[in-house]
């Protein structure tokens, strides 16, 4: 097992990194498409759930064209960090917020929807700034929204495992994720040592999630 | 995928019926597990086999691992091309496989890659490698692929595993390990000749062929499965895969034949 803990360490790592990246880039994006009138709000919608549909192996290959160093963004990240996008921690990043990016923006777009503008409105009546009245009141009223979105990113982050395949290059310490040191003890059939981290990595998603549902039981917020 | 799989399964077909139709003694067909590396020349192998007898091949691919898993639980297979020598010995331990009918079907020869042309006067890739003037090597991962057992021992053989430890990173398989250095991403690796030499078309990259005696052999073996004992096609195909017409297919795609 402790040979495992630097893939566990790593993982952790990697699924905190882009859960948080996650929140940033994905509750103003799930804000825009809860409220906006444009008509191009399908298309938007559509790109936003896309990673779900392509298999994440397909993507895996697609981040590798994108992070060749003679391309324009793998070249530049060369440049300004002199190492390579692909087989980086960073790599991982980048493809895991892909990955996960329907997993953030899903049900912070449906908490968003929830509430409305109406509190904001009211809010901007009394006075507050639209920062303010967003943090103030709709973050609040949409906390059941963020607690998904942040616990299904993890968990999808944790358990993901063909992009990574295709990006990371499997380097101890580096790159080699739960997952993939799974599928590796699988296939060269190590089996102990493959229950081992599955059981575990049964256990911790099980747990976080019942954990959440809990959370959302004794504390629910209803809009309005 | 999906296309080429329904065209060889419409191939197929036909061929049986204009086996049945033609009169033939006796069309058999025959289901036959191949590994991923192997399936283009499987695919060359079949037409000819299919013309010269009648009889029907239908071609399921996979890792050899995964085609070791599902014979194992009962998948309806005649006979298998495996990608490497363990997985037929150990059906023949399970019992599943017909003991006297291993043999070695192809020799896979390795090549060191690196993406792009040929710019005249550069170093070569194993210059390269030897130099130490590349970025990452790409192999494929040792404990799982064959091609990756290879590249290792090549670089023991050179005496350059510590100095490349820092910078190898491993494709899960032969395929994956192509990818890495195809788009750009590693700048030098162990792959296949076979992905690179195809029959026809000029060759990818730019390669050398890694010296034969750096490495074991990387050997691929055939073996008839108990259920295909009886299945007279079946031993027909495993006959004609040492015949010099199949021979002549598999050194076209960048394998040696045994002797």
């Amino acid at each position: 097992m402790s040979e495992s803990l630097p893939a566990i360490f790593l993982t952790v790592q990697l699924a905190l990194v882009t859960t948080l990246i996650l929140f940033v880039i994905g509750t103003p994006l799930a804000w825009w498409l809860a409220t906006t009138r444009t008509r191009f709000k399908p298309i938007a919608e559509a790109v936003t759930t896309l990673p779900l549909v392509l298999p994440p192996t397909v993507i895996g290959f697609y981040l590798l064209i994108l992070f060749n160093p003679g391309s324009a963004i793998g070249g530049l990240w060369v440049r300004l960090t002199g190492d390579t996008l692909a087989f980086s921690f960073s790599g991982l990043v980048i493809a895991s917020v892909i990955y996960s990016l329907p997993f953030m923006v899903q049900p912070l777009q449906t908490a968003f929807e929830r509430v409305g503008r109406g509190p904001l409105d009211a809010a901007a009546s009394l006075g507050a700034s639209p920062l303010d009245a967003f943090i103030s009141v709709v973050m609040p009223l949409s906390l059941r929204g963020f607690i998904t979105a942040g616990v299904l990113s993890f968990i999808h982050t944790v358990g993901e495992f063909g992009v990574v395949l295709m990006v990371g290059g499997n380097i101890p310490g580096r790159t080699r994720v739960v997952s993939i040191a799974l599928y590796d003890h699988v296939e060269t059939l190590d089996y102990a040592a493959a229950h081992a981290l599955a059981l575990g990595l049964v256990a911790v998603a099980l747990s976080v999630l019942v954990a959440v549902f809990l959370i959302n039981r004794r504390y629910p917020v209803h809009a309005g | 995928m999906a296309r080429s799989l329904l065209l060889r399964l419409a191939v197929a077909l036909l061929a049986a019926l204009t086996a049945a139709l033609g009169g033939q003694a006796r069309a058999d067909i025959v289901w036959v597990a191949v590994a991923s590396n192997f399936d283009e020349p499987m695919l060359a192998l079949g037409e000819a086999f299919s013309a010269n007898t009648g009889h029907t091949l239908l071609v399921a691919n996979g890792s050899t691992g995964r085609l070791y898993a599902q014979i194992v639980n009962g998948a309806a297979v005649d006979i298998f091309l495996a990608a490497d020598t363990v997985r037929p010995a150990r059906l023949v331990e399970d019992g599943l496989a017909v003991a006297d009918s291993v043999q070695t079907y192809a020799i896979g020869r390795l090549a060191l890659m690196e993406p792009g042309d040929a710019t005249a006067g550069t170093p070569s890739p194993l210059q390269r490698l030897q130099s130490g003037d590349y970025r990452r090597l790409a192999l494929a991962n040792p404990d799982l692929a064959p091609y990756g057992t290879a590249a290792r021992q090549v670089l023991a053989h050179l005496d350059l595993q510590t100095a490349s430890a820092s910078r190898q990173v491993f494709g899960e398989n032969i395929g994956q390990t192509y990818a890495f250095v195809a788009t750009g991403n590693a700048d030098l690796g162990f792959v296949a000749l076979s992905q690179i030499r195809h029959p026809g078309s000029a060759p990818a990259g730019r390669h050398d062929l890694v010296p034969a005696d750096w490495h074991d052999p990387i050997r691929q073996d055939a073996v008839l499965l108990e259920r295909g004992r009886d299945n007279e096609g079946a031993r027909a195909f495993m006959d004609f895969l040492a015949s010099p017409e199949a021979r002549d297919i598999i050194a076209a795609h960048g394998y040696e034949a045994p002797e």
